[in-house]
């Protein structure tokens, strides 16, 4: 009776303390944090964007120089610009249901509505001009609904992307040099129930 | 005593509710729903009023597909500037809570005369205010414009600036007011007849080859002999009784209908239903007719039914005259009635009469009912687009279709910009002048100097 009473008052608590430390952890094992969900994408538009803009817009526009990549592309039936096409993968994705968004955004933008708008993305935005290869990550609400957000650098990868920039009447900065941090990605995974 | 008295106010009472509820039922499940409509509906819907399930959900209000279903494929085919996905980033949730762009009917709401503008846009005409309130800082030219003339300024609009980005205006600077060689486009309408019937146009049909039983009425048989039907080997039967999926012919009709069209003319006829001629009959509502339009229209002309017929003839097929006869046998408004004595009209008769040069006679067909590029998997070609609406309000859009092949880009900035130019049918010069072009030449020629 007694070594029953011992048992129970020793095992019991173990087993519940050991059950409370498992399911406190917050997630099963295997699955992933939003931090490691925004890289993961990131690395996939940023790759998907740098092989359209090396092998698609700088080698035929620049280096075959048989075709353009510009701004009004289905009227002048030219290439779709890299920031354009990243912009419409995003439209793309929302329209397929994707809980996820990232845009392309910049201190320097040609477009003023691609300038920072929340706080996260400015001071994200500068900070990521301010630490060269660094990212930037918090928490932010909007519309009543909390986002983890992520912001990337956005460097100029292909000499095409520092030219027309630089030569583009409504770009605010005109001294982008290849490698420059010229804006940044923001993706932002809805966190919470 | 007491008793029975309130038992008789109770069944009294009962008796009305259950009259009013058989009568307002009646009237709901009843073809006629004219009691439950609040208010007048705006120029754009008030002909399918009574169809109140074309935007109406029941227990879900106005869905935004009930919108998309008729408007959708327009906004999508100019590249609307404000679409729905531009809103629905996070990022935008603060301006949504202002104005919720995502929704249609969040500026055009039906059924509120009393607030409705221009465009059935029933916001207060400064809405682009609310997100646009920096604009002076990005462009200092803008810095004394007041707020409510960013629309009515003939520079932009909410949906449709195909003919209005800064960078078209900037590729069409310094054009004439007319262009040296003005011309509209020829139609081209063979290949796809020859797409849907391999056996069209072998050879011109005559009088011998028609192939109606029976007699026929004279006037019927000699309008078709000269038309366009006879020309591309259309006969009697391919329309009166036409071959049907299996291959058999279908019984005789008098009066085949617009279906006897569809086989060959069905982009026309989505058009035709798409605008304020067919919209009634896109919603299953009897054709439409004069007397039930808002417009001024000829007293003689109640009671016509419109159709492919009402406006092409049956037999005649004529396309010269409803490009223009058609139109004013009905319409009897100032802009219609001016147009007999307009520079346009005065060329449309001297290419009719034969010594205008090809595509240079402008009728109410050239403007209101374009010529335009189509696409088809395989074919390419211009055919006739029957949505007179579709390029009519805000009248920018006609700009790219129509103006432009004949005159400069401010030319027809200012023409449309003009109302009394409009009302007289473009008799005389535009009166005043849209700055968007001179705007856009200014900014070009600014030094493109870094910001510090």
């Amino acid at each position: 009776m007694r070594k029953l009473k011992t048992v129970t008052r020793t095992v019991v608590p173990l087993v519940i303390l050991a059950s409370v430390a498992a399911c406190s952890g917050g997630k099963p094992a295997g699955s992933i944090t939003p931090q490691q969900l925004t890289d993961s994408l990131h690395t996939v538009l940023s790759t998907d964007r740098a092989v359209y803009t090396k092998l698609i817009v700088n080698r035929l526009q620049n280096e075959e120089k048989i075709i353009k990549a510009t701004e009004h592309w289905k009227e002048e039936k030219t290439l779709v610009l890299p920031a354009q096409m990243f912009r419409a993968g995003a439209e793309m994705v929302r329209d397929k249901g994707a809980t996820f968004s990232y845009s392309l955004l910049s201190t320097w933008p040609i477009n003023k509505q691609n300038a920072p708008k929340t706080e996260a993305e400015k001071t994200g935005l500068d900070y990521i001009v301010a630490n060269k290869g660094k990212n930037y990550y918090t928490e932010e609400t909007l519309g009543g609904k909390k986002y983890f957000t992520a912001v990337y650098p956005d460097p100029a990868v292909a000499p095409a992307c520092v030219t027309c920039h630089n030569d583009h009447k409504d770009s605010p900065k005109k001294d982008f040099k290849l490698g420059d941090t010229m804006g940044g990605v923001v993706i932002r995974v809805p966190m919470g129930s | 005593m007491a008793d029975t008295k309130q038992k008789r106010w109770w069944l009294a009472a009962g008796l009305v509710m259950l009259a009013l509820s058989g009568y307002f039922s009646a009237r709901l499940f009843g073809d006629d729903r004219r009691l439950f409509l609040p208010n007048t509906t705006s120029h754009g819907h008030h002909q399918i009023e009574l169809a109140c399930d074309t935007c109406h959900t029941p227990f879900a209000g106005v869905k935004q597909e009930a919108c998309n279903q008729c408007h959708g494929e327009e906004l999508a085919a100019v590249n609307d500037s404000h679409p729905r996905k531009k809103f629905e980033d996070p990022r935008n949730a603060d301006r949504l809570t202002v104005l919720d762009a995502r929704y249609c009917v969040t500026c055009h709401v039906e059924h509120q005369p009393e607030r409705t503008l221009a465009m059935g846009v029933t916001q207060p005409v400064d809405f682009c205010f609310n997100c646009h309130a920096e604009i002076a800082k990005d462009r200092p030219s803008h810095k004394n414009y007041a707020f409510d003339g960013c629309a009515a300024s003939g520079c932009h609009n909410f949906h449709d600036n195909t003919a209005l980005y800064e960078d078209f205006l900037v590729k069409h600077l310094n054009e004439p007011a007319t262009l040296a060689r003005p011309a509209v486009a020829k139609r081209d309408l063979k290949p796809w007849i020859k797409l849907v019937s391999p056996n069209s146009y072998q050879r011109t049909l005559t009088r011998a080859d028609a192939d109606a039983p029976g007699a026929m009425a004279p006037k019927h048989l000699d309008e078709w002999v000269g038309s366009a039907h006879a020309r591309a080997g259309v006969n009697c039967r391919d329309c009166h009784a036409p071959a049907q999926v299996d291959g058999a012919r279908a019984a005789w009709q008098d009066k085949p209908g617009a279906a006897a069209c569809n086989s060959c003319h069905e982009r026309e006829q989505q058009g035709f239903q798409a605008g304020r001629h067919g919209m009634r009959l896109a919603q299953k509502l009897s054709p439409m007719r004069p007397e039930l339009a808002r417009q001024p229209m000829q007293p003689d002309a109640h009671g016509r039914e419109l159709g492919c017929s009402s406006c092409h003839g049956a037999h005649a097929v004529n396309v010269r005259r409803a490009a223009v006869e058609s139109c004013v046998e009905c319409h009897d408004d100032q802009h219609s009635k001016a147009y007999a004595d307009s520079p346009h009209a005065r060329l449309w008769r001297a290419e009719q009469a034969g010594h205008g040069a090809a595509g240079s006679g402008v009728s109410c067909a050239t403007c209101h009912l374009p010529r335009e590029l189509h696409r088809d998997v395989d074919l390419k070609g211009i055919r006739v687009q029957h949505n007179q609406n579709a390029n009519l309000r805000p009248n920018e859009k006609m700009i790219r279709g129509v103006c432009m092949h004949c005159h400069g880009l401010g030319f027809s900035i200012d023409a449309l910009a003009d109302p009394a130019l409009i009302q007289r049918n473009f008799t005389g010069r535009p009166a005043a002048h849209v700055e968007s072009l001179d705007l856009a030449a200014t900014r070009l020629k600014q030094p493109r100097k870094p910001k510090p």
